[in-house]
């Protein structure tokens, strides 16, 4: 097995694998960035608009949130008006994911009791000031752990991009797995299959249970100050 | 592709081809229904696996959600349909479909059951075990029929998430809706207007009833003020679901 390895992973082949790494952790930023700013005005727009302007951002995030991400990246890798590839699968994911972190902002802001509101009117502030001060900080303190689980669905999700030749980690072990035999002259049998899978593997196991230890850690904290101050664990948690 | 929705034209060359979309239709649904069974098996066991006093059963669980939850469908999927037939397991996209898709929410859904059973409190199984019932009398007929109405709401947020992932078959080359899509799309013509918005529309009209009602069943025990919101099990819950 060490043998083999060693013969599969030759520095250059280890270089390109961990260029696809790169790759998806550099994807899921630029990623989970935009989505959270466009999903946090859909958010805004479906919770305090009511007129057409919600509706709209109701429908989108719907049909959004109830069609696959695959689908997405296949009409946008052809269609979407964006010059390099890189760019229109990034389109497609931040489309599907706003609609998704849409949700979860919502779902934020509906656990802000509307006490807090008319408290903050009856103090003069404006409805900006209200959200900027002192809805937002406290709606965001709640979600993350839940956003954080998106952002691990995000960072699973890029694998989808391999479908389109986005060379990412899922696209690159392929492709190591089928140039093999040219380059190390092995013929590709379990072991080899076993090593290359098994190294993006780790990869993606790395990043994402990182991301999930960092979710309990938060949840455990937060569980454990909501029972010190033996408040009725607050319903605002609820993301 | 917006001018070749409005073209009637395109729209008559879709159409002549339908069956082959009510067909690829048709594997979709039953990927979904199929998959579905086996997160469910796979879930509940898991699930109350994780909640056993024994640390190499809980290990076990905990070894099989985590390893499932943090590494891609895409690259499951690829482990079985590409490296399995090496050792002798030779099985075809779809049922590569099922599989994957199905052990893959398993986990997700071992989360759900396993949260659902730490919020029925323990004096439950205290009182079960001291009227003489065993471990498995005790989940069957006391803490489990508690749970589902608690994780009611996040395992319908899990069967959206799985009708939406079968479309991963489409990675492996089996035809579902996603892949026939597709394929039917880039050749010939390049008709990609009509296939597609059909195929957002059947995606749509299958999750969209279940989110809904899955919601709209969350709000209603909400207001009932079961005691699902306090206590923090029920919350990890819908966490890790969404």
């Amino acid at each position: 097995m060490i043998e083999v390895i060693s013969r599969t992973f030759t520095p250059e082949i280890l270089m390109y694998l961990l260029g696809g790494a790169w790759l998806v952790i550099e994807l899921s930023v630029i990623i989970v960035i935009l989505s959270l700013f466009f999903g946090l005005i859909l958010a805004l727009l479906r919770s305090y608009d009511k007129f057409i302007l919600g509706r709209i951002a109701g429908a989108y995030i719907e049909i959004f949130r109830n069609t696959p991400n695959l689908m997405w990246v296949l009409i946008c890798y052809v269609h979407a008006p964006l010059p390099t590839a890189f760019m229109r699968c990034t389109f497609a994911f931040v489309l599907f994911t706003s609609a998704a972190i849409a949700e979860i902002i919502r779902g934020g802001l509906n656990s802000i009791p509307k006490g807090q509101f008319e408290a903050a009117y009856s103090q003069g502030f404006s409805f900006v000031q209200t959200l900027v001060y002192i809805v937002l900080p406290q709606c965001f303190q709640n979600i993350i752990p839940t956003l954080l689980s998106q952002v691990i669905t995000v960072v699973k999700d890029t694998s989808f991009l391999s479908m389109v030749a986005v060379a990412e980690l899922m696209f690159r072990s392929r492709n190591v797995l089928s140039l093999l035999p040219r380059y190390t002259g092995q013929t590709v049998g379990i072991e080899q299959v076993a090593a290359i899978f098994g190294f993006a593997a780790i990869i993606y196991f790395v990043i994402n249970f990182t991301l999930s230890c960092l979710v309990r850690y938060i949840q455990n904290r937060r569980a454990a100050r909501t029972k010190g101050r033996g408040e009725p664990a607050a319903a605002a948690d609820k993301a | 592709m917006i001018e070749q929705i409005l073209s009637l034209q395109s729209w008559m060359t879709f159409l002549a081809d339908w069956k082959l979309f009510a067909q690829a239709f048709g594997v979709t649904l039953m990927v979904s229904v199929l998959a579905l069974l086996l997160a469910l098996i796979l879930g509940v066991f898991f699930g109350v696996m994780s909640t056993s006093s024994n640390p190499v059963l809980r290990g076990i669980a905990r070894g099989y959600v985590e390893t499932l939850q943090n590494t891609p469908l895409v690259l499951q999927a690829y482990v079985f349909y590409l490296a399995l037939p090496y050792i002798g397991f030779m099985i075809g996209q779809i049922s590569v479909g099922i599989y994957a898709v199905g052990i893959y929410h398993g986990a997700y859904i071992a989360e759900v059951v396993r949260a659902g059973i730490q919020s029925i409190p323990h004096g439950q199984a205290e009182a079960a075990a001291s009227q003489g019932f065993t471990y498995v009398q005790t989940m069957r007929w006391i803490i489990l029929p508690q749970t589902v109405k608690i994780i009611l709401p996040p395992l319908i947020n899990q069967m959206v998430n799985l009708i939406k992932n079968t479309s991963v078959i489409a990675l492996i080359g089996g035809t579902d809706l996603m892949n026939r899509t597709n394929d039917w799309a880039t050749t010939g013509e390049c008709i990609y207007g009509p296939p597609f918005l059909v195929c957002g529309i059947l995606y749509f009209i299958l999750c969209f009833p279940l989110a809904t009602w899955g919601r709209n069943y969350e709000e209603k025990l909400k207001r009932r003020d079961v005691h699902t919101t306090d206590k923090p099990a029920a919350k990890e819950a819908e966490g890790s679901a969404s």
